[in-house]
């Protein structure tokens, strides 16, 4: 590989070649309204545990795509499950099940 | 000399056989409680309280008085059942001192006395004497028994004349022990008339008639048609008795159980105990629970019903699906006869079905409030509906009160949410961070808009200041005289919140507040039968449009009485009827901020 000067941590790369849908693909199937966010951002305006910390449902979709699985397992950690982001989705997008449905499948890879 | 015949036996295997798993089954029960409930166990034995549990045996498990209140044909219906054939056991048994020679009877003699006795002595309408009266007796019980028998028939085709629109789906078990209950009454009349008819006599006003007229009929066969009808008489109790324990009417032993445990002070737990599978067993399956489910009746779900939960945790059945899908309303809860609280089982089984959701908290910033006497606290949700919190602010200013916005800044969850997953211990990091902030203000009450934050101050956080619904509340400080009210008094229908009526018990504080500042109009599903709104945040896995069917059922009711404005109490009934309505929906909160002067 030709050498541009640029470096890249490997902890930053992501290799699409490699990625870790077994997440996805148990969301897909048990709750589907995931696939539908628009990532416009209004759960995470709206999230009770955002006024307390960088906590971000959109980036919880990106991991999830991306098939970061042990960033995603730590992300969710912080959700009180209020269900604040379900009434403002635009999309249906039922969050509250997302949450725990992600769990279930990380659960389940062990 | 003993009177056996070969017929009794399976009657006498089943029954040992019933006897034994009853036993055992307490057993093993009483013993798994936890201690402290044991100990309430056996000082209940000795007590008063042993007694009023016998009187609610009498009148729940045999004469069905809920289930008349509910509707008079159901509740006849189980009443002749249980309490028929409840009294012909024990008169049958009366009967049987009168021909027994040995101070111990066999359990089988009495249950089947017309074949061994045959007593011509006394004649069908002698009822002025012992065995005349007894005989008139078991006739008149057997014929109570089967009109009951005739209504379940109806029942199956008919089931709205029972205030059944939709009756449970039943399993094979459940459908053998059926089979064999519904041939015990009817072969039973034909045993003792055929018996009755051959020997000329014995009989009482129904089975001598009938018997006279077949033995008319079949002559010398009769005697050998008996004998048949004997057998089957035998053999459909026994077979009874053995899918008792794997069938719905384990609920009749279960339920003795569970009264007693119940009058004994004996509650159900965040954890499954012995308490939480008697409920289970104690569930009799009558599907009263399955027409005020809203998610069967407004959107076509029909599988999850308390009825079915319930079996499937006692079939060790339950799946992600049935644990999590329910709007954990209270509905069923409410009209079950049996009184089970299927909602705290739902949330026990939860916990097996919502991952190991390793909530971490540790974010939440500490910070200490200022010494205050009354708190505020809006709650998530009513943080998405500012004017109620600008109502509040208004209200209480007002009024004059000295208060703290204690989540003004930001809501740290009331801990329901979690608990709702089934996840008890997951909260307790909020639950301590919210009731640590509470007590150092050192106020004495606590006024919160949401319902479900009301419901968990009250449930979870064991706090000793007074916790009020700010309709509580702002009826308070109107009946002191602190908020000059002007009320236009328009039209309103009042939503009950599940969490605030059924969960917590306020249905007169809304209502009586309403009163002053508005014209109430009646809804035909309101206070313990108030409907869902459709936002419950019980349910996991449910589509939108599911939910839309749900709060759309809720209005159709509300709006029946053509209202200008429909009000609640809760933030999330108000947005999720705000997306449906033909009206205004307001909270109680600014409805009252409205009607004060400016």
């Amino acid at each position: 590989m030709i050498n541009f000067g640029y470096t890249a941590h490997k902890e930053r790369l992501i290799d699409y070649d490699k990625n870790d849908k077994r997440v996805l693909e148990h969301l897909k199937k048990h709750e589907p309204s995931v696939l539908t966010c628009i990532a416009c951002g209004s759960c995470t305006a709206t999230c009770s545990a955002g006024q307390f910390v960088d906590f971000n449902i959109r980036l919880v979709q990106t991991l999830l795509r991306r098939g970061e699985i042990e960033p995603l397992k730590q992300e969710i950690r912080k959700c009180m499950l209020c269900g604040k982001c379900i009434l403002v989705c635009p999309r249906g997008v039922n969050m509250r099940n997302l949450i725990l449905a992600i769990q279930t499948a990380i659960d389940k890879l062990k | 000399m003993i009177s056996f015949n070969l017929f009794v036996l399976p009657f006498s295997l089943g029954l040992i056989y019933l006897l034994y798993m009853i036993i055992r089954w307490w057993y093993k029960w009483v013993k798994a409680l936890p201690e402290e409930d044991r100990n309430l166990f056996k000082a209940g034995i000795f007590s008063k309280k042993f007694l009023s549990a016998l009187k609610e045996i009498f009148s729940e498990s045999l004469i069905h008085r809920k289930m008349f209140r509910r509707n008079a044909l159901l509740g006849y219906m189980h009443m002749s059942f249980a309490l028929g054939w409840f009294l012909l056991i024990v008169f049958g048994n009366m009967e049987s001192r009168i021909y027994s020679t040995s101070h111990v009877n066999p359990p089988y003699y009495p249950i089947f006395l017309k074949f061994f006795i045959h007593d011509k002595t006394v004649l069908w309408f002698e009822i002025n004497t012992v065995p005349g009266f007894f005989r008139f007796l078991m006739d008149f019980l057997l014929l109570f028994v089967l009109s009951g028998l005739i209504l379940a028939l109806i029942k199956r085709g008919k089931s709205r004349w029972f205030g059944l629109r939709r009756t449970t789906n039943s399993q094979l078990t459940d459908k053998v022990a059926l089979t064999c209950l519904w041939l015990i009454f009817p072969v039973r009349l034909l045993a003792e008339s055929f018996t009755d008819g051959y020997y000329g006599g014995g009989g009482g006003f129904v089975t001598q008639h009938l018997g006279n007229f077949l033995a008319l009929i079949f002559q010398e066969s009769s005697r050998h048609i008996a004998y048949a009808l004997w057998w089957t008489y035998s053999l459909a109790l026994g077979i009874f008795f053995v899918t008792v324990p794997f069938s719905r009417y384990w609920h009749i032993p279960t339920e003795l159980l569970l009264i007693f445990f119940r009058h004994f002070g004996i509650t159900s737990r965040k954890f499954s105990t012995s308490f939480t599978h008697v409920e289970i067993g104690a569930c009799s399956r009558c599907g009263v629970c399955i027409d005020v489910c809203q998610l069967g009746s407004a959107a076509r779900i029909h599988d999850i019903q308390a009825v079915y939960f319930i079996r499937s945790v006692r079939d060790e059945q339950v799946n992600r699906d049935i644990a999590l899908r329910c709007l954990v309303c209270g509905r069923c809860q409410e009209a079950c006869p049996v009184g089970i609280g299927a909602d705290t089982i739902r949330l026990i089984e939860r916990n097996t079905f919502s991952g190991t959701h390793d909530a971490d908290f540790s974010y939440l910033p500490a910070s200490l409030p200022r010494k205050v006497s009354v708190i505020y606290f809006a709650g998530c949700m009513t943080h998405l509906t500012p004017a109620i919190i600008k109502a509040m602010k208004g209200i209480l200013k007002q009024a004059g009160v000295d208060y703290l916005f204690l989540d003004e800044g930001g809501t740290v969850c009331c801990g329901r949410p979690v608990i709702l997953s089934g996840k008890h211990d997951q909260a307790r990091d909020l639950i301590e961070f919210n009731k640590e902030r509470i007590l150092r203000s050192e106020a004495h009450t606590l006024v919160t808009s949401c319902p479900i934050c009301l419901r968990a101050f009250r449930e979870e956080y064991n706090l000793p200041i007074r916790v009020l619904h700010h309709s509580h509340y702002i009826l308070e400080l109107i009946k002191a005289g602190r908020i000059p009210l002007q009320a236009v008094h328009r039209k309103v229908a009042y939503h009950d919140p599940c969490d605030l009526g059924r969960g917590s018990r306020e249905y007169s504080a809304p209502r009586e507040l309403l009163s002053k500042v508005a014209t109430l109009v009646e809804v035909s599903q309101e206070g313990k039968d108030a409907l869902c709104c459709g936002g419950s945040l019980g349910i996991y896995t449910v589509s939108p449009r599911k939910r839309d069917l749900i709060t759309k059922d809720a209005l159709e009711h509300l709006e029946a009485s053509d209202p200008e404005v429909v009000a609640t109490a809760c933030p999330l009934c108000k947005k999720t009827f705000a997306k449906h309505a033909q009206v205004e929906v307001l909270d109680i909160a600014e409805i009252v901020y409205d009607a004060i002067p400016v």
